[in-house]
């Protein structure tokens, strides 16, 4: 860390442009996250040519609290974005990351999300080129909110889009449902749920490609996050025109976010996840991507958890353990607000 | 979900749906699932489509948001109007509409309405804001009332002076009595509450048995819990036998939970109180005792007479009592939806008016 930058809260002269805020650029933020670009300062980052289709995705972060079991806001936010990129087979080139800070927070929760940015942009190798610094008012935001984008290169011959959805396709995902909600709901009430539940929080475009290595035949992907699985399925479903079943005794979900669920009257089904994949493969294929998601790091717990059964009836029906059907509906209001 | 438990419960689903099936009786039977919790468990697995025809399972009033009255609502909405309290409630409770508000538009407005998880949050939240009057909405049946009481006991010994409840906690048996008197109810048999009779046991149901012959099978919430009950439902029903049976043995004990039981009785008396589209019912609710009665915010807070009224059109009394199934109220899905609900039935995560919506309302 550099010996320059010592203050030890963010005050609303760090957000000027004067002097406070070229310190608190150079001495803090650069200092974890400089490259070659970003150093620079210019007011655009200039990429090199690229000769494909680019997919770009902006998202923008306002979990309480900050840190969680699992991660913070600063993952949150790089992760997030990679993997909406992710979502098109793309391989990621290049991140913006925008800072809203409240007056009073503190330096070393900064340097701490930092740290955490830098950990999670060199797994992924993939850059910061641009980025913006503001501060409010004590009582304007609260604490931090970060907003990233990002482009990504599209290889040729890759098109997945859920109008690619087809009749018999497989629904395959990545691991347990629910993680990151619990955590998050869990780490902000102090319910005192002895538990270690931590958010999936991950960066999924490795996952993807070693998918795309394997099979041309992935049709879709969507990360379930806000809503969790049961919303992204029902909106594939109506955009698609196709029923979805899903199998409740297929579902990945770990005991104790059961549990959490059952006590506080939550449905896991609904909940957010920050690291879930939700794929929809040709039937044929699927078996070989479900074997080589679970080669990669986060991906060993996958599993397929339905299918896509009829064409022409946009519902999401959830097949039972007691061996009935239920149809999903959107949730009519928020299980739980700012989880990302 | 995926959790390990499949293969031996299926074995169990189907051994209890052959038995239902096998004991089915000739004709209808109306079997009454008392608690909300039940109305949701059902609804959400299910768990109609196993049953045979002959069965028809009606929801009743146990559902505590549901059966608070439209003058309790307006009157807790009249003290954060007219008073400078911070309001702690449950979060069902935010969005049931009063006569002209609900507690979530006066919190819009810029009144302290805040959702709690447990009474103790409201508790600890008076200790440590000695100058702000704090008001908890003590809602439930006898499981609830043990802790609303331990919370006035300990204000009452602390000397807490700004901690006060709005008491609407109701009793489940006398409410039983009373329905199984109304000429236009017809119920053939009871599946009783888990959690209320945790706490008071099954004795206080045997009347129901004894006096009117009618089945009560006290029941856990588990599918297969259910399934079992009513298949013990049955068995009584057949025989034409009535008792008080437990199957939800784990946790219900006939005796219940006399500690807690002491403490329903030391705190509170019972009182007649008003439910929801039913109207005032005698001996059915809970008052706090002489010595507590400073901690009530009814008292405390009074408000202006306010002219109550149940919204034109809605049903939750009918529904509450088991005449009326959610779908055969005219607003139902219609002008009453969970988004904009009208009665509280469709309010409530334990609402029957929600549970058909959210489960029941598109056939597959």
């Amino acid at each position: 860390m550099s010996k320059k930058f010592t203050d030890d809260i963010i005050q609303l002269s760090h957000g000027d442009g004067g002097l406070k805020t070229s310190k608190l650029i150079s001495g803090l933020i650069l200092d974890h996250i400089g490259n070659k670009i970003l150093n620079k300062l210019e007011d655009s980052a200039v990429l090199a040519d690229i000769n494909s289709k680019l997919a770009f995705t902006t998202d923008s972060f306002v979990v309480n609290p900050i840190f969680f079991p699992g991660g913070d806001i600063g993952k949150l936010s790089i992760c997030g974005t990679i993997n909406d990129l992710a979502t098109t087979g793309c391989i990621p080139l290049a991140l913006s990351l925008s800072f809203i800070i409240e007056e009073g927070f503190k330096i070393k929760d900064l340097k701490k999300i930092l740290q955490s940015i830098k950990k999670v942009t060199d797994e992924c190798k993939i850059s910061i080129v641009t980025g913006d610094t503001k501060v409010v008012e004590r009582g304007s935001a609260d604490k931090l909110f970060i907003n990233t984008s990002g482009i990504g290169a599209i290889g040729k011959n890759i098109s997945i889009s859920p109008s690619n959805i087809m009749k018999g396709d497989k629904i395959i995902i990545n691991g347990g449902i629910a993680e990151h909600g619990i955590s998050v709901i869990n780490s902000r009430n102090n319910f005192n749920f002895s538990s270690d539940i931590i958010s999936d929080c991950a960066p999924l475009h490795s996952l993807v490609q070693d998918m795309l290595k394997v099979s041309k035949n992935i049709h879709c992907l969507r990360d379930a996050t806000r809503g969790g699985i049961a919303t992204v399925l029902i909106e594939l479903a109506k955009i698609s025109n196709c029923r979805i079943d899903i199998y409740e005794n297929k579902i990945p979900v770990k005991k104790e976010v059961l549990g959490i669920c059952e006590f506080l009257g939550m449905d896991p089904l609904y909940i957010a996840n920050e690291g879930k994949m939700i794929a929809f493969v040709r039937s044929d294929e699927a078996n070989i991507v479900l074997e080589a998601m679970k080669k990669n790091k986060y991906g060993g717990e996958s599993c397929i958890i339905g299918e896509v059964s009829k064409k022409g009836k946009n519902n999401l029906v959830l097949n039972t353990q007691l061996g009935t059907k239920r149809i999903l509906d959107l949730l009519y209001s928020e299980q739980l607000p700012r989880i990302c | 979900m995926a959790t390990g438990r499949t293969g031996w419960m299926k074995k169990i689903i189907n051994d209890l749906k052959k038995s239902i099936d096998k004991n089915r009786p000739p004709n209808t039977i109306n079997i009454m699932e008392v608690c909300g919790t039940h109305t949701m468990a059902i609804s959400r697995s299910g768990l109609r489509q196993l049953l045979p025809d002959e069965l028809n399972l009606i929801s009743g009033p146990g559902c505590p948001v549901c059966v608070t009255s439209n003058r309790d609502i307006d009157h807790i909405i009249g003290i954060i109007r007219d008073y400078p309290v911070t309001l702690f409630t449950f979060g069902d409770m935010i969005r049931v509409p009063g006569t002209d508000s609900s507690l979530q538009l006066e919190k819009s407005r810029g009144k302290d309405v805040r959702i709690c998880y447990s009474p103790m949050d409201a508790f600890d939240y008076a200790k440590k804001n000695p100058d702000r009057e704090v008001v908890f909405i003590a809602i439930g049946f006898e499981t609830t009332a043990p802790l609303t009481a331990v919370l006035i006991k300990r204000a009452y010994g602390e000397d807490l002076k700004n901690f006060h409840i709005f008491n609407t906690h109701k009793l489940v048996p006398p409410a039983l009595e009373l329905l199984l008197l109304d000429k236009e109810i017809n119920i053939d048999a009871f599946l009783c509450p888990g959690h209320v009779s945790a706490i008071i046991g099954s004795i206080p149901y045997q009347f129901i048995a004894d006096k009117y012959n009618i089945p009560c099978v006290i029941s856990g919430f588990e599918p297969v819990d259910i399934l079992e009950s009513l298949d013990m439902i049955l068995g009584q029903y057949n025989k034409g036998r009535a008792s008080v049976q437990i199957q939800y043995d784990r946790v219900v004990k006939p005796e219940g939970n006399p500690t807690a039981a002491a403490l329903i009785e030391e705190v509170f008396e019972p009182a007649d109180s008003f439910w929801r589209g039913i109207g005032n019912l005698p001996l059915t609710g809970l008052k706090l005792r002489d010595r507590y009665m400073r901690f009530d915010a009814a008292v405390l807070f009074p408000v202006k007479t306010i002219d109550s009224k149940e919204p034109p059109g809605c049903k939750c009394g009918d529904v509450l009592k088991g005449i009326l199934k959610p779908f055969e109220c005219r607003l139902f899905a219609r002008a009453c939806t969970p988004e904009n609900p009208v009665g509280p039935c469709m309010v409530s995560s334990e609402g029957s008016c929600a549970a058909y919506y959210k489960y029941e309302r598109t056939k597959i």
